[in-house]
């Protein structure tokens, strides 16, 4: 499995798990700026999701945020354990990924650990 | 005229000086001349409160309290405590407002979590919300709440209170949910029916316990049909009923609600009345309105909190499960101080009791010429007699002796054929005397 | 405190019900409960004490200043409570013929004239429980309307970024999706922006006004033409009608339906979260489709006219929050058209001494230096500067005795804060409260560190949201 993660400027992680299957969640300054998170409602295995449309939404105590696909494909897995925790991503957001997505056909512009470092830095 | 501006003319004029201004109309400049009005409106001069309070009882007098009620239909005559009365008259429960500032909130906090702990004592479900308007909302709000991706069809059916019926229509109209009406068969859900209709596109289906003509219906049979289909059981029950009857949760039910003014609250014309929602864990982020936890505070002290906000209106907007801000807060207190002071036993008597009365109702009204029981099947404390008389002339006779007898179904209800028929009730205040008395009364109508 | 279910003790209790005087009867087995029943066992000296302490823990207008903008929490006279407590209006069954209700009747209507005076509407429907169902109610009667007249693709409603949240959410609830038009900088409704927007698949605009950051839109005449001439009607959220009562009217401004929220304008109690009453107002253009039945008279005698084939059907049992509408026409009587005219004035004058009081010290981002009857305030500055939050503040009023202003609303101001005095508060009430602000603010300046721990009075501390809401706790567990 390769480590290297990319990132969308929209905030979410993907790692590559091989060509056309890749793992999703949300980076370290995405939760940092959501605050502790409370809830997360994921999609459901085999539905699609459409670069740069929501497929997910996470939770805080007074405020709820779009989590947008930076792939196009279909879910075949779902982090369950997020239901029950959803603090798992509070505490370890590269961990703590949301759905697996295969048969992926398209993907946005998506940035190297360091060029995304950049953009939130400015 | 009567006035809660406490601020004089002469504070008023010193106010308006020192930001500057001049008249109160300038206050005003930022709305445009084309609309302001050029003529006060026309209302009548203000009263003081003396006046007031005359005026008032004088259009009250035009209302007739009946000393005896053997109507129903949505809306009952229980016993209301004293200190159910005195409790909820308390000016700080009165007027506060949603209870946005938990550290200065916990008396309202804490009586609606008691509220939601005794809504799921009485229905068996697991959690439940603050309030909604009233039952007919509560049951729209749970269909709502049923619809799934590919579950889009609501069955609802025909023995459920025809208003309820009516407002579920009217809340789902722009969604993109469907419903159909299961008819009944001796006035209770038509099963066969009932099964030929559940399909893959299914989300719920309603049944009202017992049903809009007092009847019993076989939730249970109904509950092993639903069994593992994923079609969303939601029981529309009488709160009262419940000290005797089978809990929604015995029956399998995924989201129980009802009408709670039986618990304490006036008839009042209809309003302010409570509805009341319970439904499983697995549910719980979809039920809509405001929903009470326990939780501590700083200091580890136990505090209560609004709490699922995010499920809500005012942070999730056009995504919201439900639009619904105000609730019904104050009712929801008056039934929980009213479960109080009934406690279990209590409950069940007064249970037993309107069960019992509207037996001997029924059995007394059935002796008379001309009157039979409609339906055979098992009652609560409703049930529909049909007269071979005038039932008008029959329910003036009554209303001149200061009864208001039971509900002519005419057109009231869903199946469009109820001529001669009328919906009798009884409770607990009911007493014997006041049954023969009006069964004395019958008599002598020809 | 102790919960009820942690008082009294088993089998103690409040005999309160007759011995039965008939034959009992027994529930037949198939229906018979057999699930546990807990409920509290407790005597009634335990249940008053009980409810008399929590009334201790709650704070209601009645307790004191309760500047929660957007809310309109005035005082709520005692005279229209006790005057709905008669058992003329409480003990009266909704099924009652007629004939013996036409005190109610005489009540409904009476209240439905003045409120069409004071709107500018022809006709009121008070069925719609609070306000959020009044809006729900009012887009209904535009989507029947837009059906009626075959014009069948007009599936959206505008609604400003500033809106209250109930507008979108009520707009998807009545089937309509939802376009959001941002705000000029200076606070008021984009007219631009509208004029962009606007066209065939237009239903409706939804807008507040005076606005949610009090001000009146200027522009309102252009902006409810521009929504007429592109096929759509114009919605009235009657939250801030209290500042233009007998001065100016939704409907002399292009509005075609209005719901007005009877416990913030006509002062009755809010019962710590409702009940309410959102009745809906319309234009004739929109009458047929209400859902209640008319209410008419003939030769003295009031009746429900028939169900008109056109409504939109029921939005709830019965009539409406009835025992609300009595202490709403009980108001308006007490007042007359020149006590709610004065309410109005006073209600903007408050508003306008407090922000005039308070401009100096604190950021008010829109209005130049005017409002109609609340005003927004923005803390991004201290929360830049000190971090000290919209939240930190409020919280800190608590400690003075004070409800403290709605917070994180309207969503386009950061760091928030919305007061609303409403003018049933006195000048030294105001002054009061005034300085307590300023102090609040000076201190925070000064020691910002201690104001993440506020407030330190109160009979709790702040609660920890985030696990109330990780893993909800929302009823009492008998079992432990």
């Amino acid at each position: 499995m390769s480590k290297e993660f990319f990132y969308a400027k929209t905030h979410e992680w993907v790692q590559f798990l091989d060509d056309t299957k890749a793992r999703i969640g949300i980076s370290d300054y995405a939760q940092s700026e959501l605050g502790d998170l409370v809830f997360i409602s994921l999609p459901e295995v085999d539905d699609e999701v459409n670069v740069g449309e929501e497929f997910a939404d996470v939770e805080s105590v007074k405020a709820v945020s779009n989590v947008y696909s930076p792939v196009t494909g279909t879910v075949t897995a779902v982090n369950e354990d997020l239901l029950d925790q959803p603090e798992l991503v509070n505490s370890d957001p590269m961990e703590a990924w949301f759905i697996e997505v295969e048969n992926i056909s398209d993907k946005a512009e998506l940035l190297s650990e360091l060029e995304y470092k950049k953009l939130i830095a400015e | 005229m009567a006035t809660y501006v406490p601020n004089t003319k002469e504070e008023q004029r010193q106010m308006l000086n020192s930001i500057g201004l001049n008249a109160v109309d300038e206050l005003y400049s930022s709305i445009p001349n084309e609309v302001k009005l050029k003529a006060p409106l026309n209302i009548p001069k203000g009263m003081s409160e003396m006046d007031l309070s005359k005026s008032i009882r004088d259009i009250a007098s035009k209302n007739k309290v009946f000393k005896t009620i053997f109507r129903g239909g949505g809306a009952y005559r229980h016993y209301i405590p004293a200190i159910v009365k005195q409790v909820t008259s308390k000016e700080e429960f009165i007027t506060a407002y949603t209870p946005y500032q938990a550290e200065i909130s916990q008396g309202v906090l804490q009586s609606i979590f008691e509220f939601q702990t005794m809504i799921c004592e009485l229905t068996g479900m697991q959690v439940a919300n603050a309030s909604v308007y009233d039952g007919a909302c509560a049951a729209a709000e749970a269909v709502i709440m049923s619809k799934e991706r590919k579950r889009k069809k609501a069955l609802i059916s025909a023995s459920v209170n025809p208003m309820t019926i009516e407002t579920i229509r009217t809340y789902i109209s722009g969604t993109d949910m469907d419903m159909e009406v299961i008819p009944t068969k001796e006035g209770v859900t038509d099963i066969e029916i009932l099964k030929d209709r559940l399909e893959d596109d299914t989300a719920c289906v309603l049944i009202q316990q017992p049903n809009y003509y007092g009847l019993l219906e076989d939730g249970d049979e109904i509950g092993s049909i639903l069994g593992d289909k994923d079609i969303k059981y939601i029981m529309s029950c009488n709160p009262i009923s419940l000290g005797i009857l089978k809990a929604p949760s015995e029956y399998g039910v995924d989201i129980a609600v009802g009408e709670g003014q039986a618990l304490g609250i006036g008839l009042s014309y209809g309003g302010p009345y409570l509805g009341f929602m319970a439904t499983t864990d697995k549910l719980m982020r979809k039920l809509p309105g405001r929903i009470v936890g326990e939780t501590k505070d700083s200091k580890g002290r136990r505090a209560f909190v609004l709490t699922l906000q995010a499920r809500e209106q005012h942070i999730r907007r056009e995504k919201a499960s439900s639009n619904i801000c105000s609730n019904q807060a104050l009712c929801a207190m008056t039934a929980a101080v009213y479960l109080s002071a009934m406690g279990r036993d209590g409950l069940e008597k007064v249970a037993r009791l309107s069960m019992s009365k509207a037996h001997y109702l029924a059995s007394r009204l059935c002796e008379l010429d001309g009157y039979e029981m409609v339906y055979k099947g098992d009652f609560f404390n409703e049930f529909v007699i049909r007269v071979n008389t005038d039932v008008d002339k029959v329910l003036k006779a009554l209303e001149n002796g200061g009864i208001l007898g039971g509900y002519p179904l005419g057109d009231n209800s869903y199946n469009n054929e109820n001529k001669g028929e009328i919906l009798w009730c009884a409770t607990e205040v009911n007493t014997k005397d006041e049954i023969d008395t009006l069964i004395q009364i019958l008599k002598e109508v020809e | 405190m102790k919960l009820i279910f942690e008082r009294g003790n088993k089998n103690r209790g409040c005999d309160l019900v007759a011995e039965c005087d008939v034959p009992l009867v027994s529930v037949p087995a198939a229906y018979e409960r057999k699930k546990e029943l807990n409920l509290p066992q407790v005597s009634e000296t335990e249940i008053s004490r009980h409810y008399t302490e929590l009334a201790g823990q709650t704070f209601g207008v009645n307790n004191g200043f309760y500047p929660l903008g957007s809310c309109t929490m005035k005082y709520n006279p005692k005279i229209n409570d006790e005057l709905a407590k008669l058992s003329e209006f409480s003990d009266i069954h909704p099924l009652q013929g007629e004939d013996t209700v036409q005190g109610s009747l005489y009540i409904m209507r009476q209240a439905e004239k003045y409120l069409c005076e004071i709107t500018g509407m022809d006709n009121m429907d008070f069925q719609p429980a609070a306000g959020a169902h009044g809006e729900f109610t009012g887009l209904k009667l535009i989507c029947a309307y837009h059906q009626d007249r075959n014009d069948s693709k007009r599936d959206k409603i505008i609604v400003p970024d500033s809106a209250h949240g109930t507008n979108p959410a009520s707009a998807s609830m009545a089937g309509f999706s939802v376009i959001n038009i941002p705000s000029t900088p200076d606070g008021l409704v984009d007219v631009e922006a509208l004029r962009s927007v606007v066209g065939e698949d237009t239903a409706g605009f939804m807008l507040t006004n005076p606005n949610t950051v009090g001000l009146f839109e200027e522009d309102i005449l252009e902006i409810t033409s521009i929504v007429h001439q592109a096929g759509g009607l114009n919605y009235y959220d009657g939250a801030n009608l209290n500042a233009i009562m007998g001065v100016a009217r939704p409907g002399d401004m292009g509005f075609d339906v209005v719901h007005l929220n009877l416990h913030k304008t006509f002062s009755t109690p809010h019962g710590g979260g409702g009940p309410g009453s959102g009745p809906v107002g319309c234009k004739k253009i929109l009458s047929r489709y209400l859902p209640s039945c008319k209410i008419t008279e003939k030769e003295g005698i009031l009746r429900f006219a028939d169900k008109d084939e056109k409504s939109i059907g029921r939005v709830k049992a019965f009539y409406g929050n009835f025992l609300v509408v009595v202490r709403a026409l009980s108001y308006m009587m007490s007042l007359g058209a020149d006590g709610l005219k004065d309410a109005s004035q006073n209600a903007v004058l408050n508003a306008n001494y407090m922000m005039d009081k308070l401009k100096d010290v604190f950021e008010i981002p829109f209005g130049n230096g005017r409002c109609m009857h609340e005003f927004v305030i923005s803390l991004d500055k201290i929360k830049k500067e000190k971090s000290v939050t919209a939240l930190d503040f409020a919280k800190a009023l608590l400690d003075y005795g004070m409800h403290p202003p709605t917070m994180y609303f309207p969503l386009i101001v950061s760091e928030a804060l919305m007061v609303e005095p409403t003018e049933t508060e006195s000048k030294e009430n105001l002054d009061e409260a005034i300085r307590i602000y300023r102090e609040v603010y000076d201190n925070a300046c000064k020691n910002p560190d201690g104001f993440h721990d506020y407030p330190l009075t109160t009979p709790i501390g702040r609660p920890d949201e985030v696990s109330a809401a990780r893993n909800p706790i929302l009823r009492y567990n008998f079992s432990d």
